[in-house]
């Protein structure tokens, strides 16, 4: 165990000694799960990235390794990045959070950053989106456009992320459609085009109009417009090639301002290890377009409600609510605490279906 | 939980838009196989065919030339694969392997600058006449044109192979190479047509779903469609017409079990998503008769 | 015309000669790559095939190459004996993964008490995962004649949804509220395989070289050795010389079945640390490529090894301090493997310049 600190020490040592060098350049890294041209979650964290260079110039200097593998593969990456002198260390993926762990033990002189992990230490902070506030805009939006009142929904995994997005979005639809119903299908995957066509084509053949989804390829999008009168929702980035119709809105990932502003922390000296969950009002969650296809009334009264949440005014998760089995979960009122979503385990009153386990 | 929600008719007509990929990448597989050669880089034809397909897409402003585009990149990537194979005797197995990791990356590399733009819609093919007929009319006449080339590809393989002269030599020089060899045919020579027909169809398949199903190019577009495709050819016991069933078998089992869920029904997904592996090797234990090709993943080099 | 003629005998220089020319040749036409994608082709040669060990920060770099061969070397060694018998196992992959399902399962079921009998245990239900797995296609090559390639490559997506399924469900982590993988091996001190984690010394590593030894010296002085070749070369033969194949077909699938299964532990309680949704990272595949790469022999296989962890550092290296695409990489790797694959032709035949038409 001695030989392993030494070699820590050694590893710190000349970790510093390189950052001494560019002393005056603040170096940005960041590791990926898929490939930058993914089109989806890994894009919207390069853009980030690209922000970052964007905003500071000269002053930044930014690194990236994309398609990284969860495990072993992820330590060496972070860990090489720390070694050639990082200062900070952004991780994209829930995968990589025991690895950022490990090696942020290692450096405790440089910064690491988790997205939607849960595990925190002095040098590592992790932070999310609260997409489910941008899941409510759309709900509120598909039970207003759907005609058949039968909205489908692809999830990827039943994680609470995901079950998040379905109870928000389905407790929007009811308040302004008590008949909109939900079919829920799980395709277990974040990114297969031809399993997630299939999956909409489902949906739609079973009689949805609007469809929801919770993973990254454009195929529902297609799968919809090649049906006709569907409605669909963007999902991670824009997906604007398919506005203004099938696609009438979209929920973007848009990760630059907290990439900044953690940039801009590190530069000053003022990082601290934190616990961000931002959404709509930090700008972390934003609604794409919502284009022409959907009625003045309909869409004025979604850009009421995106007001209210970015003003601190409405949580969706808002009382009363009952869970699915009918037992109350939230009185008048009451708001969700983020204990509570972030371990999400079952839907709201009126969803039918249950979650795989 | 409303099994009343599903249509039959809806769902198999999809059934045909979903098997399309599979089934052009594993007719190829097919004839590659019957020849006697073990292609497992057809993940990599698949992915390179679209990419090709989408870049000539987007350039010429037809689908039809980004098809030909798409099966003629299929075909050069599997000449690599054919030249190394054939001529320098390399091992098939892991030559396969490397033709996947090889295509995967060149394609990404093609890509890059194709990320986030749309293909242009290829319109639906109703075939007059036929595609009035209540319930086969929906099902199997009112398609994009490629979904038709599918099943006229199975169509003319089925009778190349069975009827033609070429098609007997390339099913001898499967079965027995050297046998072939001493008969005087060109073992290399035709074995080399037939993997870049593979190589041809799996691209063709590719470009499917970058310019019909998705259609967009992305980085691993393809999510492991050709290994389904190589699964295929084995039910099908390397019979072209059974292929059509293996494919909607693979490609239904999918849409059977997500139209299970939209229902409403609780099922375990990943124990059903095994079933048709395991239903390929149980047809592989029940057919002895239809087994594979003699020569299949052997090398050949004629001593004279 | 050019023509092939077999050699009477491999050909002893080329058996070192041709390896190396594969390597220049996939240094010059990777150095016209780069080029063409406007970085320096000259530094990022450097960068992937020097820099991992001799660099400011080679002492780190190395003991990962020890973490990233190891598992290749493992199932490559296994596969090998199958390979040169004739028994084509291609399913390493999903042995490799009921290896570490198996293994885990018994680890996490033990979790959280503390004895020196979990580990080895853990390495026995390892083994068993992966033999049990390689079995399937061996009994049914053996007793209906299915083709094993095919099987066991099935098996591998049946592996697969089976590791999804465990993700989420038996072997989750009940104190993650709901994220799927399961608990972290590598901080259970009776389970992980880490001797030395930053010596990158873990006990996948010491079985890999026992493996190479143990394979020396089984193909080099033992019977079994013998008729493994034989099988391989002559069927025929090997019967004349009282070799039950069905027999040789059993233990083949079993050696590498059991080996894969014991890499696929030996990942998921150090490196790796859990089982996850995506757990496997193709080294089962990547295992048969080496396999051949290292032309089937135990010092060869240990070479091609690596040989294919230090592109996979060197390219991780490139593409932080170059900005190289990962895609480039994957091209590079593609093309060393062809330029491997084909250079063989010069071990085993001569090329003949011949007048066209007398041929």
């Amino acid at each position: 165990m001695k030989f392993k600190k030494l070699l820590a020490g050694t590893g710190i040592a000349l970790a510093l000694a390189t950052g001494a060098f560019a002393q005056d350049k603040t170096t940005v890294g960041f590791v990926y799960v898929g490939p930058v041209g993914d089109g989806g979650w890994t894009y919207e964290h390069d853009k980030g990235r690209q922000a970052v260079e964007a905003h500071f110039g000269d002053a930044v200097e930014t690194v990236f390794v994309e398609s990284v593998p969860e495990g072993p593969d992820a330590e060496r990456v972070i860990t090489q990045m720390a070694l050639q002198g990082a200062d900070l260390i952004f991780t994209t993926s829930f995968g990589y959070m025991d690895a950022t762990i490990n090696v942020a033990e290692r450096f405790p002189d440089v910064k690491f950053e988790h997205a939607t992990g849960y595990k925190t230490a002095d040098n590592v902070a992790i932070y999310n989106a609260r997409f489910y506030e941008g899941r409510a805009i759309q709900g509120h939006i598909a039970g207003q456009m759907t005609q058949s009142n039968i909205v489908g929904y692809i999830g990827s995994y039943p994680i609470p992320e995901v079950i998040q997005g379905i109870n928000s979005a389905f407790i929007h639809a009811r308040e302004v459609n008590p008949d909109v119903e939900f079919r829920v299908v799980w395709a277990y995957t974040w990114f297969d085009p031809a399993k997630e066509a299939e999956a909409a084509t489902v949906l739609i053949e079973q009689g949805a109009d609007v469809i929801l989804q919770h993973t990254d390829s454009t195929a529902p999008q297609a799968a919809a417009q090649a049906a006709g009168n569907v409605v669909t929702f963007g999902q991670a980035s824009d997906m604007s090639e398919f506005a203004p119709f099938p696609r009438v809105s979209s929920i973007i990932d848009d990760w630059a301002p907290y990439y900044v502003a953690r940039t801009q922390a590190v530069i000053d000296g003022t990082w601290e290890s934190s616990d961000t969950w931002d959404g709509i009002p930090q700008g972390m969650v934003s609604i794409g377009e919502i284009t022409e296809a959907v009625p003045a009334e309909v869409k004025a009264s979604a850009e009421a409600m995106i007001e209210a949440i970015r003003a601190g005014e409405y949580h969706p998760f808002t009382g009363p609510l009952n869970r699915q089995d009918g037992s109350v979960w939230l009185a008048e009122g009451e708001t969700a605490s983020d204990g509570d979503l972030l371990g999400m385990n079952f839907y709201v009153e009126g969803l039918t279906g249950d979650i795989p386990q | 939980m409303d099994l009343s929600a599903i249509n039959p008719i809806l769902l198999l007509a999809s059934l045909m838009v979903a098997a399309t990929p599979i089934l052009l990448a594993a007719i190829g597989e097919l004839v590659v196989e019957r020849a006697g050669v073990l292609n497992l880089g057809v993940e990599g034809m698949m992915i390179t065919g679209a990419v090709c397909g989408f870049i000539v897409t987007i350039n010429a402003g037809s689908p039809l030339l980004g098809f030909a585009g798409a099966a003629i990149g299929g075909a050069l990537l599997a000449l690599v694969f054919g030249v190394l194979t054939q001529v320098l005797l390399s091992n098939q197995v892991a030559t396969g392997l490397a033709l996947t990791l090889f295509g995967l990356g060149f394609a990404a590399l093609l890509g890059q600058g194709y990320i986030g733009i749309k293909a242009p819609v290829i319109p639906k093919w109703p075939v007059p006449v036929l595609s009035d007929i209540p319930v086969i009319g929906p099902i199997l006449f009112n398609h994009d044109p490629v979904v038709y080339l599918g099943i006229a590809i199975i169509a003319g393989v089925w009778a190349f192979l069975r009827y033609s002269r070429a098609g007997l030599i390339l099913r001898a020089v499967g079965e027995n190479h050297d046998a072939a060899h001493a008969l005087g045919y060109h073992v290399i020579r035709v074995r080399l047509l037939a993997i870049m027909f593979g190589g041809a169809c799996a691209g063709l398949g590719g470009a499917y779903l970058s310019l019909v199903r998705v259609p967009q190019w992305t980085e691993g577009l393809t999510a492991g469609a050709g290994w389904i495709a190589l699964a295929i050819v084995v039910f099908a016991s390397w019979r072209p017409w059974r292929l059509l069933l293996g494919a909607y078998l693979f490609g239904g089992v999918t849409v059977l079990q997500l139209n299970l869920q939209a229902a409403g029904m609780a099922i375990p997904v990943a124990y059903l998503s095994m079933a048709p592996y395991l239903a390929t090797i149980l047809v592989l234990v029940m057919m002895r008769a239809g087994r594979a090709p003699g020569s299949l993943a052997q090398s050949f080099h004629a001593s004279r | 015309m050019i023509r092939l003629e077999k050699r009477t005998a491999p050909s002893r220089f080329w058996t070192y000669a041709a390896p190396l020319l594969a390597v220049v040749l996939t240094m010059v036409c990777g150095a016209l790559l780069f080029a063409a994608l406007g970085k320096d082709p000259f530094e990022t040669i450097r960068t992937i095939f020097w820099d991992p060990l001799f660099s400011e920060f080679s002492w780190y770099y190395r003991p990962q190459l020890l973490i990233k061969a190891a598992p290749l070397v493992l199932i490559a060694i296994g596969l090998s004996f199958g390979f040169r018998a004739g028994v084509w196992n291609i399913g390493a992959e999903g042995q490799y993964i009921l290896g570490a399902i198996c293994g885990a399962a018994v680890g996490l079921a033990f979790y959280p008490t503390e004895s020196p009998f979990i580990f080895p245990l853990m390495v026995m239900a390892g083994a068993l995962g992966g033999w049990a797995w390689a079995m399937i296609p061996g009994f049914l090559r053996v007793r209906f004649g299915t083709n094993e390639i095919l099987v066991s490559l099935m098996l591998v997506y049946v592996a697969q949804s089976l590791l999804a399924s465990m993700a989420l469900g038996a072997l989750r982590n009940p104190d993650a509220s709901g994220f799927p993988g399961s608990r972290n091996l590598a901080r259970y001190p009776s389970a992980t395989s880490w001797i030395n984690e930053s010596a990158g010394l873990h006990w996948g590593v010491v079985f890999a070289l026992i493996a190479v030894i143990f394979a020396y010296i089984t193909l080099s002085r033992h019977i079994f050795g013998f008729h493994v070749r034989l099988s391989g070369q002559s069927p025929r033969a090997a019967r004349f010389a009282g070799v039950n194949p069905g027999l040789l077909v059993l233990i083949c699938m079993a050696i590498s079945g059991a080996l894969a299964g014991l890499a696929g532990l030996f990942e998921v309680a150090g490196p790796s640390g859990l089982i996850s949704i995506d757990f496997n990272a193709g080294y089962g595949f990547t295992a048969i490529i080496v396999a051949f790469l290292g032309r089937l022999h135990p010092v060869g296989i240990l070479l091609a090894a690596g040989l294919m962890a230090l592109t996979y550092i060197g390219g991780e290296i490139a593409q932080s301090n170059l900005r190289l695409p990962a895609a480039a990489i994957q091209v590079l790797q593609g093309m060393l493997l062809f330029f491997l694959l084909a250079v063989d032709v010069l071990t085993h035949y001569r090329i003949r310049l011949t007048a066209r038409g007398v041929a």
